[in-house]
């Protein structure tokens, strides 16, 4: 709905829509501060970071930062930058949202279409699982994962975001498919398909948008986690989320804001290109996300 | 007629099979992640229940002793801090994303030219990792080279804002951190809300002369109550499980002023070696999270039609 100001002086809705556009403005500048300090920081030297001004822009614009933070800057006592950190999130993170949304699908699937008693609490179970403070399963993680020995592993960091994403793939698709006529299956049935023919060449056909929501989610999500990633995988295996907090919170030598940004900057860019390039799906998936779809 | 019924009888067995296989093939489909669920989620807390009722320290002991990890708990001054940060990082972080996040949706909602540009700026910060953001406003705070130079530099000789390294203030410097990654997404949720209002009953209160003042507080404000309740619990939800946010500003500090349920969990399990009272906590957050999960998940399924 829009209210249009209709009913007073044009004076003073001229004012009205001065200010709005003000306050607008206003915000998207503070919006915008942040990660513009830490885009013009990641491309000054150090020198003009100490002496100069943080909004200034760079004089002499250089990457030798973002190099170095890719490539030789120093996480713990290892010098070899962030980019084994980076890989070590992509191979994390393909395989983690590929498994997720398949099963999600087939879950969501099965909730809708092929229902069965007690499914809503099955549904309601899963549903739970995506809200609960994972401080809540962290330490049997840790031991489970100890124990399979995929203690310190992509593999194991790869189960742990399976795991606890399938809820909300599951409510994804089910939410999806819930509004999917039954009539089509039906009929389908009655032509003789079966459970996976009819998933396959009825349902999938039809997924495109939700399959993008549930990727788009889930990658952010496990892209973006610290606390699985810290207490699982802290060593060479680390995401990149956390070789960024140990690159930035080492207290050894000089601090170099710089390369500390282009770091984060490198965190920061995969999810912010999904985000520029599909952002009409990233909000969709966080509304899903607060359960109403 | 003993013919037809030999005839018939195996197809039939036949297709009771297939039958049956039909039947339980989505139960197979579910089993597994259901048991994936079960285990790793069900089964998990009851372990970490478990072991908040033992002794146990560096490494798990079987042994239950009682309630003592929980006497210890609420024994501790830190689980007091991370306590009372938490009350006052929730209060402020879903005050503050609700009043920005409705206060950007109703400005954007007045037919503004340029939205398609000015939503996604508002939005952006919900992309970006906690630890990236605590990184970015860990500089942007920086006494010594973030805002309160700038400041100075400017001509504000006698600004001064060191926030970051203040015992009574660094928890406010998670709430900006905080509100400036959410509030976006508050706004989205609210906008969604109010372009789903009627756009009659706006008209009719026009008509009737109601100042657009009077139209929001009156009308549209009580209207968007589901998109408030919405976002009061994901928001809730988000506070009691902030951690990274706080790890990457200010690693919980200075001493322990940003101490949170979160990060007082995870110090007390693997840096302190007090596995019992990490339990606990977790126990404690969990019940938390409960508390206010299950009454919304349960009035939104129950829903006959959605």
């Amino acid at each position: 709905m829009s209210t249009a100001t209709a009913s007073v002086s044009p004076g003073s809705a001229r004012a009205a829509r001065f200010v709005i556009y003000g306050l607008l403005l206003l915000f998207a500048f503070i919006y915008l501060l942040p990660f513009f300090v830490m885009l013009v920081t990641s491309l000054k030297p150090l020198a003009e970071i100490r002496s100069g001004n943080m909004l200034a822009l760079p004089q002499s614009p250089s990457l030798d930062a973002w190099a170095k933070a890719w490539g030789t800057a120093c996480i713990g006592v290892d010098c070899s930058g962030i980019k084994g950190y980076f890989w070590n999130s992509i191979r994390m993170v393909v395989p983690a949202v590929a498994i997720s949304t398949i099963l999600g699908a087939l879950n969501g699937y099965v909730l809708t279409k092929w229902r069965f008693p007690g499914h809503k609490l099955v549904f309601g179970m899963m549903l739970f699982a995506c809200f609960i403070p994972f401080q809540a399963v962290l330490i049997p993680m840790a031991r489970v994962l100890g124990i399979i020995g995929l203690a310190n592993t992509t593999s194991g960091l790869i189960l742990v975001h399976v795991v606890y994403g399938l809820g909300f793939t599951t409510l994804f698709f089910r939410n999806y498919y819930e509004a999917f006529p039954d009539e089509l299956i039906k009929a389908a049935q009655i032509d003789g398909a079966g459970f996976f023919r009819i998933f396959w060449r009825i349902l999938l056909p039809s997924s495109g948008p939700i399959i993008v929501v549930t990727v788009i989610y889930q990658f952010t999500n496990i892209w973006n986690d610290f606390l699985f990633g810290v207490s699982f995988a802290s060593g060479g295996g680390a995401p990149m989320t956390v070789a960024l907090n140990n690159l930035v919170s080492s207290s050894t030598g000089v601090k170099e804001y710089n390369v500390d940004m282009a770091a984060a900057m490198f965190a920061a860019l995969p999810t912010l290109i999904v985000y520029v390039v599909a952002g009409r799906y990233f909000v969709r998936g966080l509304m899903a996300g607060a359960v109403k779809g | 007629m003993t013919l037809t019924v030999d005839a018939v009888e195996p197809v039939r067995r036949k297709a009771g099979v297939l039958d049956r296989v039909r039947d339980i093939l989505p139960k197979i489909v579910l089993a597994p992640s259901f048991a994936l669920i079960l285990f790793f989620v069900y089964g998990f807390i009851l372990w970490t229940l478990y072991l908040s009722f033992t002794n146990s320290r560096i490494l798990p002991i079987y042994e239950i002793v009682g309630f003592d990890a929980y006497i210890n708990l609420w024994s501790q001054p830190n689980w007091y801090m991370a306590l009372k940060n938490l009350a006052i990082f929730g209060t402020l972080y879903i005050g503050l994303c609700i009043a920005i996040g409705l206060l950007l949706a109703i400005l954007l909602d007045q037919k503004i030219r340029g939205e398609g540009v000015l939503r996604p700026i508002f939005l952006y910060p919900m992309a970006l990792s906690f630890v990236v953001t605590g990184t970015a406003w860990k500089w942007f705070l920086n006494p010594g080279l973030g805002l309160e130079r700038t400041m100075q530099q400017w001509g504000f000789e006698n600004f001064q804002f060191d926030w970051l390294t203040s015992t009574d203030m660094a928890i406010y410097c998670v709430v900006i951190a905080g509100v400036w990654q959410a509030s976006g997404f508050v706004m989205a949720m609210f906008l969604a809300g109010l372009r789903g209002i009627d756009g009659e009953i706006i008209k009719a209160a026009q008509i009737d002369g109601a100042s657009s003042f009077s139209i929001y507080r009156r009308i549209v404000i009580p209207l968007l109550r589901p998109a408030f309740l919405s976002a009061v619990i994901v928001l809730a939800h988000m506070a009691i499980k902030s951690y990274d946010l706080v790890i990457a500003l200010t690693g919980g500090g200075p001493g322990n002023a940003t101490e949170l349920p979160s990060t007082f969990m995870y110090s007390y399990t693997f840096t302190r070696s007090q596995m019992a009272v990490g339990s606990a906590s977790a126990i404690m957050m969990l019940m938390g999270i409960t508390a206010i999960i299950v009454p919304y998940l349960y009035s939104e399924l129950r829903e006959p039609a959605r």
